[in-house]
């Protein structure tokens, strides 16, 4: 892993009230040096016959990763600020053990590379003081790259959010949802 | 001669669109780019500020222009992606000649030429000057437009000039300049952030100005309140505080049932109206009548709803109105516009921090392309074609005798009528695609066919281009400097990254080359872009739309410089009529009554279900560079037939039925998307499509009034089921084996 230089300050934020399915995250992703042209981030629709709304699925970057913990090869690294990376192309057996592990649904095996791939927060920019490719592209700014003190200050409605209940499992995150003011956690079923 | 000379799929084959996922040459030369151009994206009026990696003369990709101050590195997919549109496999490298039964081949400069001027002559010497016509397009900078508003009057000599703007935001134009004396969005978006209520009319800033919608979503954090009024409930509508889901033509019926309720509450700003505006009484009189029963039978929106958001509106004390085609595109398109300007001055809300209004200019230099003179009856500086002192002062910077100038010409619409009727004979067209972009196109099909000699510049062989007898390989965005002017009013200054391949050469070169060898290159002789720009500010000085204070260096210096800019010294003016002294003959505001009418054509029992048209994000326009580019293609692939479940269910429609859409005047078949996002009573078929997906076989040729623009918004259709599906994964193969 090449030596990094993250602006410790700074996290991911997602709100998903403003996404407009305009999919020029998915589109800046695949431009980002390390991907090789795949999006590592997806939008979808929720229902779209009776709803225009749509959702922003990215890699929540674990604090206590799934994914490589349950790496038998030991191919997921996660760096000192918190980026959990794409699994390392020499030690990825191709196993799929992350796929299933995930709560958030995240990595992908890439059937032709026999080789899993997920969204490493653009450590090539992030780690040289550069936001994001998705982030900084979103037209609505649902995707925002910063400190806590500017997303707080900028949107006083709603709250960073990124601890997430699965059952009677805690996953916290590095990347934060907005979510209305008062809550503190989300709980997923 | 411009009939096809072989059959479309046979051009379709060798000349696109074919969709490109990469730049020709791989990705080879993104990761080290020679250099990275500040420019701006080449598609819609926000003008995104952006870079342009370049290697080899090509471009490779592109990084986000942080600095840029209205966008800071935002983008739409269009603008991630535009840089697919240089490098690209259907790219024209030579000029081309029809020939019958063949097709088209290379041919040229030299021949390309010659054929031309020889007909150009031909046609004037044997049916007039005005029987040679020319259409251009606002996707050109400033320096396009106005070297074309004088190649037109001076080398061509035709008064038959006018452009494609005139199917985007005239009806605005034409409402402003009633109004105000001047026609431009009245603030920079920064105003936007800080409004108390926003109104958004007709415009689908969502997915037709992505990187708008920041703007309002801080507005919003800010504690604004939002009112969208569309038929649909389009993304930014989803989490608005109040949607209004009017029916196609109901605009004027609900902003004139709002004014009158402002009255009824003395939601009225009395001092502005009194001093800075004039016919108010007429104004209000006109809608004394429109109470909110009238209101809910005309706008199909419910009583409750028509209160509140006169009540929100009339209450605040800032607020921003904006709208774009969905108010624009009608046979009463001023008149909508004029009555959402009645709303403004009502309450007084111009002028003033936070307090705004303005139309989205839909194509890229929507407002610039609208100073310059490519007007029928316009000439530089938003100057009137029909009047003496203004044709005296700009002949004069033209080096020409005032009588020597042709007088207002046909519009755009007008012009395709008047080849069918034979009184046009000629036509030469650069960045303009009216087989895709006009209403009614198969009667413009049979216009252009009758046309005897047709030539077109352009950079792509387009849907129109494929119709002419010479294509002359002109330049991209990327290729050439120059200027344009986003719909905030700020010009901002476009780099050429790259030069134009092969024997493509620059639109701008060709357009000298022409006009000198008609004789006229004296006039011609400009050195650079900035030369042109030079003599462009020196022809706006004086006008409404005064470029004469800013220079290349001043744009770049600031990140862009807003009109008016009289002076040297000037800083130019991002927000208007903080003087309050409007560019009217008397100095004031006007307000204009507006009586509501019915659109062109209603819905009865023949045809009973309204159409209206619009686009979708990743299209632009006539997509003629955009269906060209492999992801943006992917995502919205085909036109589908939008309807609501309701609806759907008296036809017995599913999702992804083949419907049969007809109107008076045409009839093609969709894939329905049934949704409860749309008004039970209407259909809405994006149109950036050609051939047989063409939404504008059904929409109609009826034009406002004034403005001239085409009512695409609305018009009478009857469905019909086929029987048929088509499942998402044969979507393409379906399609393309309509052709
Ligand atoms: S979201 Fe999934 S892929 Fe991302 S770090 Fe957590 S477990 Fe791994
Ligand atoms: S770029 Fe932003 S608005 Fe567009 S789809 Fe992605 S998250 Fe949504
Ligand atoms: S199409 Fe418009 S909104 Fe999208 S990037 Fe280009 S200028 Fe910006």
């Amino acid at each position: 892993m090449p030596e990094t230089n993250y602006n410790q300050e700074m996290a991911f934020f997602v709100d998903m009230q403003r996404c407009i399915g305009c999919h020029a995250c998915e589109m800046a992703c695949a431009e980002c040096e390390t991907n090789g042209q795949e999006s590592m981030i997806h939008v979808n629709y929720v229902e779209r016959a009776v709803s225009v709304q749509t959702t922003v699925q990215v890699c929540m970057h674990c604090e206590n990763p799934a994914c490589a913990n349950v790496c038998p090869a030991d191919a997921i690294h996660q760096d000192d600020f918190g980026v959990v990376h794409t699994a390392n192309t020499s030690r990825c057996i191709g196993c799929s053990n992350c796929v299933l592990a995930c709560p958030f649904g995240v990595p992908k095996k890439m059937e032709e590379a026999e080789l899993m791939m997920k969204c490493n927060m653009c450590y090539d920019r992030t780690s040289a003081g550069k936001k994001p490719m998705c982030a900084t592209v979103c037209p609505s700014q649902a995707l925002y790259y910063g400190t806590k003190e500017e997303i707080e200050r900028m949107r006083p409605n709603s709250v960073p959010v990124n601890s997430f209940v699965f059952g009677n499992q805690e996953v916290n995150t590095k990347v934060n949802i907005m979510m209305p003011k008062g809550t503190h956690q989300l709980i997923v079923d | 001669m411009a009939k096809l000379p072989i059959a479309a799929d046979q051009i379709i084959e060798k000349y696109g669109p074919h969709k490109a996922y990469a730049p020709q040459a791989g990705f080879y030369g993104a990761h080290e780019p020679d250099k990275l151009v500040k420019t701006h994206c080449c598609y819609c009026g926000m003008q995104c500020g952006i870079q342009l990696k370049v290697k080899d003369n090509k471009v490779a990709g592109f990084e986000p222009w942080m600095e840029f101050p209205f966008n800071e590195g935002r983008l739409c997919p269009k603008g991630v992606e535009r840089y697919l549109q240089n490098n690209h496999p259907d790219r024209l490298l030579n000029s081309l000649q029809r020939v019958e039964g063949k097709g088209f081949e290379a041919v040229s400069w030299e021949r390309a030429m010659d054929k031309t001027i020889n007909e150009i002559n031909r046609i004037q010497r044997e049916y007039g000057r005005d029987a040679f016509a020319m259409l251009s397009g606002v996707s050109l900078t400033n320096e396009k437009s106005y070297m074309i508003g004088k190649f037109a009057r001076v080398a061509l000599k035709t008064a038959n000039l006018d452009y494609n703007g005139r199917l985007c935001m005239v009806s605005a134009g034409g409402g402003n300049k009633k109004a105000f004396g001047l026609d431009r969005s009245s603030n920079s978006w920064a105003d936007l952030a800080y409004a108390e209520i926003i109104i958004v009319a007709g415009a689908n800033i969502s997915e037709t100005f992505p990187t708008l919608t920041h703007y309002i979503w801080r507005a919003r954090d800010n504690g604004a309140k939002l009112i969208v009024v569309d038929p649909r409930v389009i993304p930014l509508a989803r989490t608005a505080d109040l949607h209004l889901p009017i029916r196609p033509g109901g605009d004027s019926a609900l902003f004139g049932a709002m004014l009158k309720i402002l009255v009824d509450n003395d939601w009225l700003d009395h001092d502005f109206i009194e001093n800075h505006t004039s016919g108010f009484q007429e104004t209000i009189d006109a809608v004394k009548d429109y109470d909110l029963d009238w209101a809910e039978e005309h706008t199909g929106i419910s009583k409750d709803k028509i209160l509140e958001a006169a009540t929100l509106w009339g209450k605040a004390k800032t607020s921003f109105l904006l709208h774009a085609r969905g108010v624009e595109h009608h046979t009463k398109g001023v008149d909508n516009v004029l009555s959402c300007i009645n709303l403004v001055l009502a309450t007084g809300r111009i002028g003033k921090p936070y307090c705004g209004y303005g139309t989205i200019t839909g194509q890229g230099n929507g407002q610039g392309g609208r100073e310059h003179g490519h007007k029928c009856d316009q000439l530089p500086g938003n100057r009137d074609i029909t009047n003496p002192e203004h044709r005296k002062y700009i002949a004069e910077v033209w080096g020409i005798e005032e009588k020597e100038m042709p007088g207002k010409g046909l519009t755009a619409y007008e012009q395709i009528e008047a080849i069918h009727r034979g009184e046009i004979k000629g036509m030469i067209s650069i960045c303009f695609n009216p087989l895709v972009s006009l209403p009614n196109n198969n009667f413009v099909r049979q216009a252009l066919e009758k046309l005897e000699f047709y030539i077109c510049i352009d950079s792509f062989l387009s849907e129109t281009a494929r119709h002419a007898d010479i294509i002359m390989a002109g330049s991209l965005h990327e290729e050439e400097e120059g200027t344009v002017t986003t719909a905030e009013g700020r010009v901002v200054k476009i780099n050429a990254a790259v030069s134009p391949p092969e024997n493509a050469r620059r639109d701008g070169e060709i357009l000298m080359e022409i006009a000198s060898r008609l004789g006229a290159g004296d006039k011609f002789n400009f050195a650079n872009s900035e030369a042109i720009f030079n003599e462009l500010r020196l022809a706006s000085k004086g006008g409404t739309a005064d470029y004469y204070g800013i220079t290349y260096q001043k744009i770049v210096d600031n990140m862009g410089v807003f009109w008016p800019c009289p002076s040297l010294d000037h800083p130019g003016t991002p927000r208007l009529w903080e003087d309050r002294k409007f560019k009217t003959p008397d100095g004031k505001a006007h307000f204009n009554p507006v009586t509501y009418r019915p659109a062109a054509e209603v819905t009865d029992s023949a045809y009973p279900v309204v159409l209206t048209t619009g686009r979708v994000v990743s299209q632009y326009l006539s997509g003629t560079s955009t269906r060209r580019i492999g992801k943006l293609v992917d995502q919205y692939p085909e036109p589908l037939l939008e309807i609501h479940p309701k609806l759907a269910f008296q036809y017995g429609i599913k999702n992804r039925d083949l419907i049969k859409v007809k109107t008076r005047r045409g009839e093609a078949e969709f894939p329905a998307q049934v949704v409860e996002t749309i008004r039970e009573d209407t259909v809405f078929i994006p149109y950036h499509w050609g051939g047989k997906h063409a939404a504008n076989q059904l929409t109609i040729g009826s034009l406002d009034p004034i403005s001239k623009i085409p009512e695409f918004k609305v018009c009478a259709c009857q469905l019909i089921p086929t029987g048929k599906m088509v499942s998402e994964d044969a979507t393409e193969a379906a399609y393309q084996s309509q052709l």
